[in-house]
């Protein structure tokens, strides 16, 4: 390099402007509804390599050795909703479980009921999207015999879970409150489970008390907590703005197995 | 074809009475190399802005199966600094330093924000971890794909052994080849037209260590493929360590891409960028030695 300041300095704006053209390409193209379908090509692909290599594998389990010693509460820590505070304030007494939907013989379960289903305790890994990953102990219902017991109608392939808690109450009606969808592969999946104790203890509030879903080869934000009802279903349009789920609605992918 | 253009005279008559060097332009890089290198570049861009997006969801690593939170491998965060000001801090194995304005506190319109890497480094720019992950996973797919039609091509086509592997002779060699590059003296006349044995070994070393271990650490981070493929949690020590290597390993991807880009503006950038293009390089070399090689052609 020269020393020659004007030079330098044309270089250095050359160089600066290079590179806000660039961020400026990529925000543009970060914001383009057609880029981002196309760079979303990625979620089936994933979806189709992962079910090819494991449809039905197990998630690693690990010991109690393992145990995060704080496990970290993301997402809704207490919700807000008064429904759902009259519900906890009496220890869930007056909690039922909803099963309904495309399904032959909709269900109401008290929380007693649900802990008198064929349950199952796994020690897995929660990972969430941001990154970090904790590790905990879960016993619940599993999901596959207790949709056999309300029978699934042949037209439903998804199971959505609806949940208590209102997470952003500066949306829209129909989108503040938390939500989320599986496919029927992993509804039957034998670690998918509805738990209502965590480390050998009633669930918390923070951790989605009285239930929340276990589906342990996906992210956390498929992980519903608060789970009021469980609905069969053919198609995910007409919930929420039709993705699948809180955050689906929000830009992130259905399948979250990566 | 005819032959070199370059006519002696005086000028360019060293003394001595020795004939003038002629310029050959040689065939150096093939089709599929160069499609795989320019691929490659749009692929890692978008990959290591968008990996960084991604990075500061979280700005934190941490080793073994899980994340302990008290004992990050490297924590980025903005932390009070008296008098109402904050300040960006970066511990890496226990260290703090002040990285105010560049990691963990960045400075936008006059606001301080709590971010680990700035804005100009992530892909957006701005915080979205959903747009992030799309970039990520599409172009990481296109970087596995090219990198296994690359290596595979490599491998049965004979570019791998032939050009890339050291030779007894490279690596006898090894140590005037450092002096020479520290000395920055790079090859010249067809010494030039090869690559030389650190070049083979860094692109080893990114072809044949880097790059496997980002898609393969990459893939550890998914739980779905967790439960396809245990094995991969024992390779890299569990999903928190793998998330570690990706990070260690991206940055020693920038490091090559750093001195690469250094070798090639110090070694006739012209030159070079012509033969990543077009494939065509030009040797200068004395006319005795001026023997085309099986690759070479005199300039037209």
């Amino acid at each position: 390099m020269s020393g020659d300041p004007h030079r330098r300095g044309w270089l250095a704006g050359l160089g600066a402007g290079l590179g806000g053209l660039w961020l400026a390409g990529c925000d543009r193209l970060s914001r383009s509804e057609r880029a981002l379908g196309a760079l979303g090509a990625a979620e089936p692909l994933n979806r189709a390599v992962q079910r090819l290599l494991g449809r039905s594998a197990l998630a690693p389990e690990f010991t109690r050795a393992d145990l995060s010693p704080a496990f970290k509460v993301n997402g809704t820590a207490n919700p807000p909703d008064t429904d759902y505070q009259a519900l906890a304030a009496g220890g869930f007494a007056d909690w039922r479980l909803v099963v309904d939907g495309l399904v032959e013989r909709p269900l109401s379960l008290t929380l007693d009921e649900v802990r008198a289903l064929p349950a199952r305790t796994q020690i897995t890994r929660h990972d969430c999207v941001e990154g970090w990953s904790c590790i905990g102990e879960w016993t619940g219902a599993r999901l596959g015999p207790l949709l056999d017991r309300a029978g699934l109608k042949p037209q439903a392939r998804f199971v959505i879970l609806h949940c208590a808690d209102t997470l952003d109450d500066t949306a829209p009606e129909g989108l503040r409150k938390y939500y989320e969808s599986i496919d029927l592969v992993d509804a039957r999946h034998p670690q998918t489970i509805l738990a209502y104790a965590m480390n050998g203890a009633p669930l918390s509030v923070g951790h989605g008390a009285p239930l929340r879903l276990r589906v342990e080869r996906q992210l956390g934000y498929k992980q519903a907590k608060y789970v009021m009802r469980i609905e069969a279903a053919a198609t995910l349009a007409g919930h929420g703005a039709g993705k699948g789920g809180f955050w689906e609605d929000r830009g992130y992918e259905w399948y979250a197995g990566i | 074809m005819s032959s070199p253009a370059t006519p002696p005279t005086a000028q360019n008559t060293p003394l001595g009475g020795d004939p003038p060097p002629v310029r050959i332009v040689t065939e150096r890089h093939r089709l599929g190399v160069r499609l795989g290198h320019w691929v490659n570049v749009v692929a890692l861009f978008a990959l290591l802005f968008s990996g960084l997006q991604i990075f500061n969801a979280h700005p934190a690593l941490y080793w073994g199966l899980r994340s302990d939170f008290e004992r990050p491998v490297l924590a980025m965060a903005a932390e009070d600094a008296g008098g109402g000001r904050l300040r960006g801090t970066t511990t890496l194995a226990g260290r703090r330093f002040d990285t105010t304005g560049v990691l963990g506190l960045s400075v936008e319109r006059g606001e301080a924000v709590e971010r680990g890497f700035p804005a100009w480094a992530t892909l957006p720019s701005y915080r979205d971890l959903a747009t992030g992950r799309r970039w990520h996973f599409f172009f990481a797919w296109l970087f596995a794909v090219n990198g296994a039609v690359y290596l595979a091509a490599a491998v049965l086509g004979g570019h791998l052994r032939r050009d890339l592997a050291p030779t007894r002779r490279d690596l006898r060699h090894i140590g005037a080849d450092v002096w020479d590059h520290l000395r920055l003296r790079f090859p010249k006349g067809w010494a030039a037209a090869r690559y030389n044995v650190l070049q083979k070994l860094a692109y080893l070393g990114v072809i044949l260590v880097l790059g496997p271990t980002m898609l393969l650490t990459g893939m550890t981070m998914s739980p779905g493929l967790d439960a396809a493929m245990p094995w991969l949690l024992d390779l890299f020590g569990g999903r928190q360590s793998a998330r570690t290597l990706h990070f260690a390993a991206a940055s020693l991807i920038v490091l090559f891409i750093a001195v690469h880009l250094v070798m090639v503006l110090l070694s006739g950038p012209i030159n070079q960028l012509r033969g990543m293009i077009t494939g065509r390089y030009v040797v200068v070399v004395p006319k005795e030695a001026a023997r085309p090689g099986k690759e070479a052609k005199e300039e037209a």
